[in-house]
């Protein structure tokens, strides 16, 4: 019904543009990643040396499996959290259960930033809970260990993320035709065992879903060491950061990203694989 | 009957954890309020003494505006750019097919996927190498460009839920596509676009991990606010964060409601 000029005309300057604006720039950093920089200048010497710094030299090595410590911990808490969440919208909610979806929503889109420094006043050793802890007598003078710990990143990150894996959870409940949980407790299953064999399974894509993409994001954030982490919360992404800017090694610090950009793709094609439906919604 | 009873049975349990889970997900975001009102400053227990001083000085802070218009500059333009270059690929997707479809679309998505740092970083790479000197332009192309994945999200849907026949009349009775595209397909989008505007709009007012490698010497808001909590946190920075919540709500639940109309039309 749309001749080949309308096509034509509505497919070319997005392709365009985001060859130039994104293959091209991603591209970039690729290359980057196999030159090397000698007194302050990037030679294009093709090598892989890059790469092998990453796994050899124990302070990446350390840091990189942190990072995925940190990650792993903030995905298996937004679970926890998301799905019983998800759970009661979907199963148990009633009538409030539209004001209530929104009520996940709406701050899974509001500033990243705000969220991130709410728990900055909080944590800190003259912060909100140390104040809260002293009035009531629990403790006696500021305990400072709260804030600058990779327990604060991971707390920062699951607030952040709890909206995040929720969605694609609750999606997937959703989809569950009720009859089925209906049929599994007339023929007799306890409300358990309806759940293990039924719901659980059932919600693994949604729940698959969330938890790639808690994971994906978790490990290359840089803003939440920064802000709450401490020198002991850093992470791979900081090193990125300072590679591009101090340190001044962006053959090392394109590396890194490829790094981080491979095992992101690879994970995302791994779940999708497993989730099979990959729908633009 | 059985179904019934046994669900509202576990129901307590449940229910106290959901209310844990939104005391979370609520509770830093209700503290930052309360304290932007504290006379004493951030930290403490209880707050005392309500004030309108951080609000009042918010208000005197020119440097703050000045990053406020930056921002909504940037965040105007990058609204324009992705909600154009985003509807064309919808329109692409939906209804042309072409050679490395499937990897057109991935290209477009990927930066809502990534990493802001990667997006971000290549960004950098490509403006050094084309000597482009970073400013305002950069981030709003590095805005503009990252959410075109938003925009084509949401115009797509929109584009899947309308209802082809009134093109086809159009075009059976002999309007051009031209007049066809603005007469109906742009007048049937309409819900949509407004609600991916409004969405595009707060992320990019928000936006920091992209930004971060892009800015020059002017700042956005949020790279204003970073940059002051490297010299430690103030009330103000609670007024500020209380304000940005505010708008931030307010657009995103207008969005919602934009969006679940244009679902049951």
């Amino acid at each position: 019904m749309y001749s080949r000029t309308y096509k034509l005309l509505v497919s070319l300057p997005p392709i365009l543009w985001v060859t130039l604006f994104l293959l091209l720039p991603y591209s970039l950093m690729f290359l980057h990643s196999f030159w090397t920089v000698r007194e302050g200048v990037i030679l294009h010497h093709w090598n892989l040396d890059n790469y092998l710094t990453l796994f050899k030299n124990p302070l990446y090595v350390q840091v990189l499996l942190r990072t995925v410590r940190i990650a792993a911990s903030v995905t298996i808490l937004s679970v926890l959290l998301g799905y019983p969440l998800a759970y009661f919208l979907s199963f148990q909610a009633g009538p409030r259960k539209e004001l209530l979806y929104q009520l996940v929503i709406v701050p899974l889109w509001v500033s990243y930033l705000v969220r991130g420094y709410a728990w900055k006043t909080i944590l800190g050793s003259d912060g909100v809970l140390n104040g809260f802890l002293q009035y009531l007598h629990i403790t006696h003078g500021p305990v400072s260990a709260l804030l600058y710990s990779p327990f604060a990143v991971v707390l920062m990150l699951t607030h952040i993320y709890t909206p995040f894996v929720f969605l694609p959870i609750y999606a997937s409940l959703e989809h569950i035709p009720r009859p089925l949980v209906e049929a599994s407790q007339d023929l007799g299953a306890s409300a358990r065992k309806t759940f293990f064999r039924v719901v659980l399974p059932l919600s693994l894509p949604g729940l698959l879903a969330g938890a790639t993409f808690a994971f994906v994001l978790s490990l290359g954030d840089f803003l939440a060491p920064l802000l709450v982490g401490g020198p002991s919360g850093t992470m791979i992404a900081n090193l990125v950061q300072s590679l591009f800017g101090a340190a001044y090694d962006w053959p090392l610090g394109a590396a890194i990203s490829v790094f981080i950009l491979i095992i992101t793709l690879s994970l995302l094609a791994l779940t999708q694989r497993v989730e099979k439906r990959w729908s633009f919604e | 009957m059985s179904a019934a009873t046994k669900q509202t049975r576990s129901a307590p349990l449940l229910a106290a954890c959901a209310t844990l889970v939104f005391a979370f997900i609520y509770l830093p975001i209700v503290v930052l309020v309360v304290y932007s009102f504290n006379r004493d400053g951030v930290g403490g227990f209880p707050p005392r003494h309500f004030t309108f001083d951080w609000y009042r000085q918010l208000f005197a802070d020119s440097a703050i505006w000045d990053s406020v218009v930056n921002s909504l500059i940037v965040a105007a333009g990058a609204v324009a750019l992705s909600l154009t270059l985003g509807l064309f690929a919808a329109l692409a997707l939906d209804r042309a097919n072409f050679p490395g479809k499937s990897f057109f679309r991935r290209l477009v998505l990927l930066p809502l996927i990534l990493p802001g740092i990667i997006t971000g970083l290549s960004l950098l790479l490509f403006a050094v190498r084309i000597s482009l000197d970073l400013s305002l332009i950069t981030i709003f192309l590095g805005h503009g460009t990252a959410l075109i994945s938003v925009a084509t999200t949401e115009l797509f849907a929109g584009l899947q839920k309308m209802d082809r026949r009134q093109e086809e009349a159009s075009l059976d009775l002999g309007a051009t596509p031209w007049r066809t595209f603005w007469l109906v397909t742009l007048p049937n989008l309409k819900l949509s676009l407004i609600a991916a505007a409004l969405l595009i709009f707060t992320l990019s007012m928000d936006e920091i991990a992209v930004t971060f490698f892009l800015y020059g010497r002017e700042y956005t808001l949020p790279l204003e606010i970073w940059g002051r909590l490297r010299r430690g946190i103030t009330p103000e920075i609670n007024a500020i964060s209380t304000l940005i919540l505010v708008v931030s709500i307010i657009l995103i639940t207008v969005w919602y409601h934009l969006r679940t109309r244009s679902e049951h039309q």
